[in-house]
């Protein structure tokens, strides 16, 4: 009985106003990274369907490169890699590194969804519209794209819930994040019950993001096109 | 040159660092198949609260970022047991566990893909229930679900890496080891994404081999339309 009134007065006095520091910064880091990767994901994916050689080749190549190699390698890079390169040496704090390095895998995997939903458009729509007149840029920018956003809600906030997750990979170039906040905690008192409340954060976040994005997805859904 | 020299040198160490890696991924991956499968049948098949039971294991283990759940198992979970594990068998046990949350989800998809009619047939054969999932239901199953099972294994090669964080040997550790030993950063680093890549390029290969072994002729490989 002791032990918990002890657990639960380090929680209040210690362990929460930690977290709360550390979930301010998880929160930023979501928040600024995910419309930049949205953004940058749609174009990456026009760049996919609709680009020409070399545009077509840069996207290919930058997902293809972010897909494959792991988020932490990536912030590493940008974080130790890049001060070190001789005439570029450009120098990021940790906060920025982190958003770069996010923005860059947010909008890889952003752009597979609308790609994906931009190929389940019906050819014959972009055809409709040059018969009528209107430029392919105009065609993709008012025909395609709004149906294809549309279709896309469900797997971009399905890597929305991702970006909230991996935003703790931050913590490995000394960002300090909610994870790391805990860590920091925990090595100094060594109270096991840190990175289960932790935990209990994390969940809180990513369950009420899912029923968010559950009720953005039937907001913005087409009508009659709703899955049953 | 001096920058070739270094990397000759410490070649071998880093090839080390693959066999690590691809041991994470193997041990997680078979895990994860290992529990995933049951757990699929468990959520189709099982009692209420077997359901519910399996429903809050996928919760959590998707809802956590790998990192919180590295330092809960390596820091906590496992001391608390008065498990000794050494930071391979923690981080395969993780990147095992969580995988069996998400494959759990392909199964089960795969699994309620298959229509209803069947296990009716089977069952008015004189099939016993166990009878008819083992030999009807599940062969099905896991092929349909191949291709998406074939998406676990990027998701847990690049997820391993955070196993860097409790110290795990592994590539990304054995990189930034030698970067802090050399100076030389970029060029490991680049060295490093190209393994990753590779292994990532090389275990696609195997994959789609595998899944044209095992595919049935006729009972089209991945296409769900073959299957009333």
């Amino acid at each position: 009985m002791d032990e918990t009134a002890q657990f639960i007065d380090f929680c209040i006095n210690i362990l929460f106003p930690a977290l709360a520091d550390g979930l301010m910064i998880t929160v930023l880091l979501v928040l600024i990274t995910a419309p930049f990767g949205i953004a940058f994901g749609v174009l990456l994916a026009v760049g996919r369907v609709y680009g020409k050689s070399y545009g077509n080749w840069i996207c290919r190549l930058f997902v293809g490169f972010v897909k494959g190699c792991p988020l932490m390698l990536l912030l590493f890079i940008l974080y130790f890699g890049l001060p070190t390169v001789p005439y570029v040496g450009v120098t990021f704090d940790a906060f920025t590194a982190s958003i770069i390095g996010f923005i860059c895998c947010n909008s890889a995997y952003n752009s597979e969804y609308v790609r994906g939903a931009i190929i389940s458009v019906k050819e014959g729509q972009l055809i409709a519209a040059s018969a009528l007149g209107m430029t392919k840029r105009q065609a993709i920018m008012y025909i395609v794209l709004p149906q294809a956003l549309r279709r896309a809600i469900p797997g971009l906030s399905n890597e929305f819930i991702y970006l909230i997750k991996y935003s703790s990979l931050a913590y490995m170039i000394t960002l300090v994040e909610l994870t790391g906040a805990g860590k920091i905690v925990f090595t100094k008192y060594f109270e096991p019950g840190v990175f289960f409340v932790v935990g209990i954060v994390y969940l809180a976040l990513v369950t009420v993001t899912t029923v968010g994005a559950n009720a953005l997805e039937k907001k913005y859904a087409v009508p009659g096109t709703q899955k049953r | 040159m001096d920058l070739f020299s270094v990397v000759a040198e410490w070649f071998p160490y880093l090839v080390e660092g693959i066999l690590v890696t691809v041991g994470l991924v193997a041990s997680a991956l078979i895990i994860g198949a290992c529990l995933g499968l049951p757990m699929a049948i468990g959520q189709v098949y099982g009692s209420r609260p077997l359901k519910y039971v399996i429903g809050l294991y996928v919760w959590f283990f998707r809802g956590l970022p790998v990192l919180v759940l590295l330092f809960m198992f390596y820091f906590t979970i496992f001391p608390l047991l008065n498990l000794d594990l050494d930071a391979f068998f923690v981080g395969a046990t993780v990147l095992g566990l969580r995988g069996a949350a998400y494959q759990s989800q392909i199964f089960r998809g795969a699994i309620q893909s298959i229509s209803e009619g069947q296990m009716t047939a089977a069952r008015s054969l004189g099939m016993s229930r166990a009878a008819a999932i083992r030999t009807i239901i599940i062969p099905q199953a896991v092929r349909i679900a191949l291709p998406g099972w074939s998406n676990e294994y990027p998701n847990i090669l690049t997820d391993s890496a955070i196993c860097y964080a409790i110290g795990v040997a592994e590539l990304l550790t054995r990189t930034s080891q030698i970067v802090t030993q050399t100076y030389i950063t970029m060029p490991i680093y680049i060295l490093c994404a190209l393994m990753f890549i590779m292994l990532n390029f090389a275990g696609m290969r195997v994959i789609a081999y595998l899944e044209k072994r095992v595919a049935i002729p006729g009972f089209s490989g991945g296409g769900q339309a073959g299957i009333v």
